[in-house]
């Protein structure tokens, strides 16, 4: 008995020490998406995004003179996961940053966590306005809030010559933030605001809500959800034949899985997205985009995935800029050197400006945001 | 003055029926699948007694057998529903052979755990195989929808309800009209007396659980191609399920046929005309109703005293 204890001890002590000296070796890197449940297409693409990344940086010699190691963990589309997955990051993994959690309310449950362990987060996806208000100063964000993609839109309505906009979003933080920045903005350009349905996030069948807008008298929706749901209800809609002018947000879409999944359905619909796969040479970074873009085909994955998987790619780019400007690997350093990083994201320059109650802001940096519309199945740039 | 008045109503209420008229064609449709899924369960739960926990399992197995037969190996989709039906029933019995009848005469905790347990080998095996990304399914159906007046529905949707409906009809038949399905009744009512009047009883239990499972992959199958198929697709399902059974009264098939058509219509006409953030808050409320005034569901069967 007391042998095996021993041992026990021997072995623990072994590991300890081994893992140790193995955690000297790389800088890591905590990586919090969905992997499995509503999200998981869109949580898989942004993981694939970082990998591409962490190997590009890996391959010019690491950061620090040492490998980044990416100890990628699955939320599972839940908040209450998203917190646990943090919590096991920066206590069980020791990660000196985290890169997550793509769903507004995914990140929003994270954020007590970055908190209480004082370890900052680059926020790669999540939109909605109260991540970056509610004072939480370890939060650094490189996607728009939604706010930000309502006044890009802002500049389009006259010339799309609405009048009435019913709006059908996901019914979380992310669908419902949405909602209010874009009524808030169209109101003032004197748009009504018909109908605000909602769905759950995971939701198969939306023919009722869109049934009752198809009898609207508006002529225009607003869908904010993600792309398993988004193809669903392009189907859905047809289905009950709404021919409404169909308009997307949040740049979770990847309109070329539309097109092939919803087909004729999703000619004429157009999207708000934050990235431009498709006209690389439009893009503030041609060269970085056409690097990521190639490396990605190389892999063998689905083009559609780019407008996605783009954000693991400059999120990690983004944290690992950081390590290195902090100069060592530690929480309070690295929260500090994100203030000062200036890099060329695939979206525009990675800056982050102060954001939210005074003395604990958070950064916001500022991407762009691009219309598309799909015609022919073909995906074209609207000028905005 | 009168008559514009009238014109005006009269063409608000155009709108609103046509509104009105889509909720429920809606409803026929998903109501039919509701009670495929009620059907397989109250087979198990009502009939058997078993708190079947991988009836949402099943229900998603059904759905990747469809996504093998049609995207992986090329084949046409009807083929893979006789396919779905076929695997639904050999899985169904195996878990029957390998889980319960070895427990057979346990109490029911110990059997639910056991399901619970098999339950999350089972989710856990479809995310090791196919991953946690949806797939999705081509149909032979056109994509232009069958439009009637002001009512439109998908032809995939209106094969699913005939699919269902006939599955319902059969399993009826089957349940009221074959000797099988005395034998099926005889046992689970007097499990001694059926043996002693020489029914094969581990027969009959091995084919209750494996009808109820082919139900429910039959379920899966059918509708995979209208939505998305992932892992966790069967969690909600099943849920639905339960609740179907519970509404219907336990082991009666007319009433899960019922509870199924009654769920989708408090869904439909919760979002309709309620609020569509608790489309799936207005089932339960209608069970939480049901269990106060009629705890044994609207149908229940007259039980035997004595």
């Amino acid at each position: 008995m007391t042998r095996a204890l021993g041992l026990t001890g021997t072995v623990a002590l072994a590991a300890a020490l081994f893992g140790g000296t193995a955690g000297a070796q790389t800088i890591k890197i905590g990586v919090n998406e969905p992997l499995t449940g509503a999200f998981a297409a869109s949580g898989t693409y942004v993981v694939n995004g970082a990998k591409i990344a962490a190997d590009e940086i890996n391959a010019k010699g690491g950061v620090l003179g040492k490998k980044i190691e990416l100890v990628i963990e699955d939320n599972k589309s839940n908040p209450t996961e998203a917190a646990a997955v943090a919590e096991k990051l920066i206590t069980s993994d020791k990660v000196p940053v985290l890169m997550g959690a793509w769903g507004s309310s995914l990140t929003l449950a994270v954020m007590p966590k970055l908190m209480e362990y004082e370890t900052p987060m680059v926020v790669e996806t999540s939109s909605s306005g109260k991540i970056t208000t509610t004072g939480n100063p370890f939060i650094f964000r490189i996607s728009p809030p939604s706010a930000v993609e309502a006044a890009a839109f802002k500049n389009i309505v006259d010339k799309l010559a609405l009048k009435k906009v019913d709006f059908l979003v996901i019914n979380n933080d992310w669908g419902r933030g949405t909602a209010e920045d874009f009524s808030k903005m169209m109101k003032d350009k004197g748009i009504t605001i018909g109908l605000v349905e909602t769905m759950d996030q995971g939701a198969q069948d939306m023919s009722a809500q869109l049934s009752k807008i198809k009898s609207s008298d508006s002529e225009t929706v607003i869908v904010t959800t993600a792309v398993d749901q988004l193809t669903l209800i392009f189907k859905q809609a047809a289905a009950l034949g709404l021919k409404k002018r169909i308009i997307t947000t949040g740049g979770s879409q990847n309109p070329d899985q539309i097109i092939a999944q919803a087909g004729a359905a999703a000619n004429g619909t157009m999207h708000l997205t934050t990235f431009l796969p498709w006209f690389p040479d439009k893009t503030p970074n041609p060269e970085a985009t056409n690097y990521f873009i190639t490396e990605w085909k190389k892999r063998g994955f689905e083009f559609a995935g780019c407008t996605e998987s783009f954000r693991g790619y400059d999120g990690i780019r983004t944290a690992a800029a950081a390590i290195e400007k902090a100069g060592k690997a530690e929480p309070a350093a690295i929260k500090a050197a994100l203030w000062d990083i200036n890099i060329k994201g695939l979206n525009g320059d990675i800056v982050f400006r102060k954001s939210g109650p005074e003395g604990k802001e958070s950064g916001q940096s500022q991407p762009n945001v691009y219309l598309i519309e799909i015609n022919d199945g073909k995906v074209e740039m609207k000028t905005l | 003055m009168a008559q514009r008045h009238s014109r005006r109503i009269a063409g608000y209420s155009g709108t609103a029926l046509s509104e009105f008229l889509q909720h429920m064609v809606n409803m026929l449709v998903l109501g039919g699948t509701y009670a495929l899924l009620g059907i397989g369960l109250t087979l198990i739960f009502g009939i058997m007694n078993v708190v079947n926990f991988t009836h949402g399992v099943l229900y998603t197995f059904g759905a990747y057998i469809t996504f093998i037969v049609v995207q992986q190996f090329g084949l046409n989709f009807f083929l893979a529903l006789p396919v779905a039906v076929l695997a639904g029933w050999l899985l169904g019995a195996a878990i029957e052979l390998t889980l319960l009848r070895p427990l057979r005469g346990s109490d029911i905790d110990t059997t639910m755990l056991v399901m619970i347990g098999a339950w999350i080998a089972m989710q856990s095996g479809t995310l090791w195989i196919w991953g946690g990304v949806a797939k999705s399914v081509a149909t032979p159906f056109p994509d232009a929808p069958l439009v009637v007046g002001p009512v439109s529905v998908s032809w995939l949707r209106l094969f699913v309800l005939a699919a269902a409906a006939l599955l319902i009809v059969v399993t009826y038949l089957l349940i009221n009209k074959t000797s099988l399905g005395r034998a099926m009744r005889a046992t689970f009512q007097d499990h001694d007396t059926a043996s002693l009047m020489g029914v094969n009883v581990d027969m009959i239990y091995t084919s209750t659980f494996a009808i109820g499972s082919s139900l429910a992959a039959a379920a899966g199958a059918l509708l995979g191609p209208v939505y998305v198929i992932f892992p966790q697709m069967g969690d909600l399902a099943a849920v639905k399920a339960f609740a179907i059974v519970i509404l219907g009264g336990l082991g009666n098939i007319t009433g899960a046929v019922i509870g199924g058509f009654i769920l989708a219509l408090a869904e439909e006409l919760g979002a309709g005309y309620v609020s569509s953030g608790y489309r799936d808050a207005m089932g339960f409320l209608i069970i939480i109703a049901v269990l106060i005034f009629k705890p044994t569901g609207l149908f229940a069967r007259a039980e035997r005293v004595g």
